[in-house]
């Protein structure tokens, strides 16, 4: 039991962070910080996605002039590759929406905007 | 920005771009690839938004030059992707071949640049249209907050 | 009212997570890979490259970089609609 409870260590870590984001989301009401609480959440997510693929004294999955050992699992790298470009994607749009909610209403509060007005 | 600012931002751009596109060309050598030198370029552009201010850089980056260098920088993916189409859709139909068709030598070996088959190819169309994409995003958002809107 | 049912889902949802992160994921540093090793053992040969992850991005799992770039494109062009100035300036 001691064994897994010390070794598995980073997986908690991105545990934390995803509690952290969804404390923001849920109970924050500035649309910047809502924002924030989305980058914080794929952030953590893609932590947790690296640290799947990990093999006790690996090396990096590169053959030119690489050392010896046994290498880490490549295809884990190659989907949070992905994640960190459609993340930077979705949080331009979103912020381009802030900016259009902010000119339209005039505040920053998910309260005052919440209703549809024609 | 200071005159210092700017002279120093012109000259950096030069050394940004070398290393932008090192990184994107060697994708299938060492770490990096089209993803990672496209948002190195972006980030140059960047860096030029910041020194001179958005109004001078929209005369020199037009909406219709950064939507032609995005397209074709997928169309080019998509067409690399269909030239394969007699095995199988994506299949890397250039190793063995005559451009970019070494076999690297199993394990651990000095890197050499033509080898890699359909790869450098595949990153060079990513790595345009990341950059492309990323420095309209920005330039958007830019002349959005200071009220003007982006030229033809 | 609403912020105690609130609370009560945040604080369930965080105990299930961090004793599933104890306790139902391998353990840290053996994955259980075959799909992965024969990658790494025979990406020098069929991609000819020397950079595994590169080829894994474009040449095993081809069909997800294209996605990729279709999801980057449709946000650029979002970006690009929403931030236009409006031509007319009154409106009623």
């Amino acid at each position: 039991m001691t064994e897994t409870l010390i070794g598995n260590f980073p997986f908690v870590a991105a545990v934390v962070l995803m509690g952290i984001a969804l404390y923001i989301l849920i109970f924050r009401r500035n649309l910047i910080k809502i924002v924030m609480g989305i980058t914080i959440l794929s952030s953590s997510v893609n932590l947790f996605l690296v640290t799947l693929g990990y093999r006790a004294g690996g090396i990096a999955p590169i053959y030119t002039d690489a050392p010896e050992g046994p290498m880490v699992l490549p295809v884990v790298q190659a989907l949070t590759l992905t994640n960190i470009v459609i993340a930077v994607a979705t949080s331009a749009l979103i912020l381009s929406l802030v900016i259009r909610i902010y000119r339209h209403t005039g505040s920053l509060d998910s309260k005052k905007s919440r209703r549809m007005k024609g | 920005m200071s005159k210092i600012v700017r002279t120093v931002a012109n000259q950096l751009m030069a050394f940004v771009l070398v290393f932008g596109l090192y990184v994107i060309m060697h994708g299938h050598v060492t770490p990096g690839g089209g993803f990672q030198g496209g948002a190195i370029i972006a980030s140059g552009v960047v860096m030029l938004i910041v020194a001179f201010g958005s109004g001078q850089i929209k005369k020199f980056l037009r909406e219709r030059r950064l939507s032609l260098v995005e397209s074709s920088g997928a169309l080019l993916f998509i067409l690399i992707a269909f030239a394969g189409i007699g095995t199988v859709f994506f299949y890397n139909f250039l190793v063995g071949s005559r451009i970019f068709g070494g076999i690297p030598p199993t394990g651990s070996n000095p890197g050499d640049v033509w080898t890699g088959g359909v790869i450098p190819v595949m990153n060079l169309a990513v790595g345009l249209k990341v950059t492309a994409g990323l420095s309209a995003a920005v330039l958007a958002l830019a002349l959005f907050s200071s009220g003007e809107e982006m030229e033809e | 009212m609403r912020q105690f049912f609130a609370w009560l889902f945040l604080i369930v949802l965080m105990v299930f997570l961090v004793i599933g992160g104890f306790e139902m994921v391998h353990p840290f540093g053996e994955p259980p890979s075959t799909m992965d090793q024969y990658i790494i053992d025979n990406a020098q040969e069929e991609a000819g490259s020397n950079n595994v992850v590169g080829a894994v991005v474009f040449d095993y799992r081809g069909f997800d970089t294209l996605g990729e770039a279709t999801v980057l494109f449709a946000a650029v062009m979002g970006v690009l609609l929403v931030l236009r100035a409006s031509e007319k300036k009154e409106e009623t």
